[in-house]
């Protein structure tokens, strides 16, 4: 008689050995299933605006022999494009003898800041960049230049593609046997 | 004195309503976005801070890694007309079941020459054992003559027009001579105006471009 019951915390008894059903609770978490979907949704919105491509505009000059540009011979820089995403350049025009002096070898990523200095350096009626690329170079290398001339705010008409020459092919030659460049 | 009872809440929320929202964005994000077209060849384009979206409806020049030229000529443009305008010029001999075939291909990527064997296949061949429109030889660049017919099917258009759907795109891994035989094409159909495919990428930061931008002046666009 002298018995409690401790077994249960609550709730009324309705007997002795009488086991109350436990009522479960239909609520479920749904907190994995909102991390799902917020996951889900970023996903979707990073990979929808990075595959956005974009156009670059591209103008050819026409090949017309009698309406070749005349460039002043201080304010041209010429940008030379070689294979493994080398780039060289040199000013002005390549004399015989000061070649080897002329001719340096830079980077994509340096160019920018020699880019600049010629375009501070120079009055903008005298300005022209001249893209050479090598035939073993890559398009890449060359929307680059391009690009550049963008970041660089160039405005157009002050830069032009021009084909490159053997004294130009062999100089890069050369200086990729010397820098061990294969 | 007794204390005052503080009742013990739950800190279980009730994430329904939260879910709700998640999945009702979630459907509206995949509806809304466009699919993009699936690309019969795929190529890694070089990025430019250029920020002009490409169009939508083009005539799409893919050049690849190995130098395979491929032309794309979107539904939406005048197809079936640039292909009777190739295979009367060229002297194809193709039949008109053939030129249907070849107006369902996604993609132009053969010589001339094999056009009609290929468009008799069962199935068409994947890109990579195609071998692509030659260019690289200047006297029997072939691509000559299919910008030969795209502009003579919008011959009488507007050529702006033409110029904005004239898209390029190239792997930035290909080289700059199969690129070059590609504008020279251009160039002998006098198109002088093309676009080429960039992925997007942001002005570096200090750059002038990026000054200019920041000032809210129109950058100087390129064109």
């Amino acid at each position: 008689m002298a018995e409690m019951d401790t077994s249960s915390g609550g709730g009324h008894k309705k007997g002795p050995g009488v086991k109350k059903p436990k009522k479960l609770s239909t609520r479920v978490d749904l907190t994995p299933m909102v991390d799902l979907g917020f996951l889900l949704i970023t996903f979707f919105v990073f990979t929808t605006t990075m595959s956005k491509p974009t156009a670059m505009n591209m103008n050819e000059p026409k090949d017309d022999p009698d309406q070749q540009l005349k460039v002043k011979n201080s304010g041209a820089m010429t940008i030379l494009l070689g294979k493994d995403n080398q780039v060289y350049y040199y000013m002005g025009v390549l004399t015989a003898d000061g070649a080897s002096e002329q001719f340096k070898s830079s980077s994509l990523k340096e160019i920018r800041q020699v880019i600049l200095d010629k375009k501070k350096a120079t009055p903008m009626g005298d300005l022209m960049y001249i893209i050479k690329a090598d035939t073993q170079s890559k398009f890449g290398n060359a929307i680059d230049i391009l690009d550049e001339m963008q970041i660089n705010t160039i405005p157009p008409g002050h830069y032009a593609e021009v084909d490159i020459n053997e004294v130009e092919q062999m100089l890069i030659q050369k200086t990729e046997e010397a820098n061990g460049i294969k | 004195m007794g204390r005052a009872k503080i009742p013990r809440k739950s800190t279980n929320i009730d994430m329904t309503a939260m879910c709700d929202v998640a999945f009702l964005l979630l459907s509206f994000f995949i509806l809304a976005t466009k699919q993009k077209p699936p690309e019969a060849v795929t190529v890694a384009a070089p990025t430019s801070v250029s920020s002009k979206a490409a169009p939508e409806k083009s005539i799409l020049i893919t050049l690849t890694k190995e130098g395979k030229v491929f032309l794309m000529l979107g539904e939406d443009t005048k197809k079936k007309e640039i292909i009777e305008d190739i295979n009367t010029t060229r002297a194809l001999g193709l039949t008109p079941g053939e030129l249907s075939k070849l107006n369902k291909m996604s993609f132009i990527g053969m010589p001339l020459g094999k056009l009609k064997a290929l468009v008799n296949l069962a199935e068409a061949l994947p890109p990579d054992r195609l071998e692509g429109i030659p260019i690289r030889d200047s006297a029997n660049n072939e691509l000559v003559y299919w910008l030969r017919s795209v502009t003579n099917a919008y011959a009488g258009t507007d050529q702006t027009k033409l110029q904005e759907i004239l898209l390029v795109k190239g792997d930035a891994e290909a080289l700059y001579p199969d690129f070059k035989s590609i504008k020279a094409a251009f160039k002998k159909n006098e198109l002088f105006k093309f676009k080429i495919v960039t992925n997007s990428e942001s002005a570096p930061v200090g750059s002038e471009l990026y000054n200019v931008n920041k000032l809210g002046t129109k950058a100087t666009e390129v064109k």
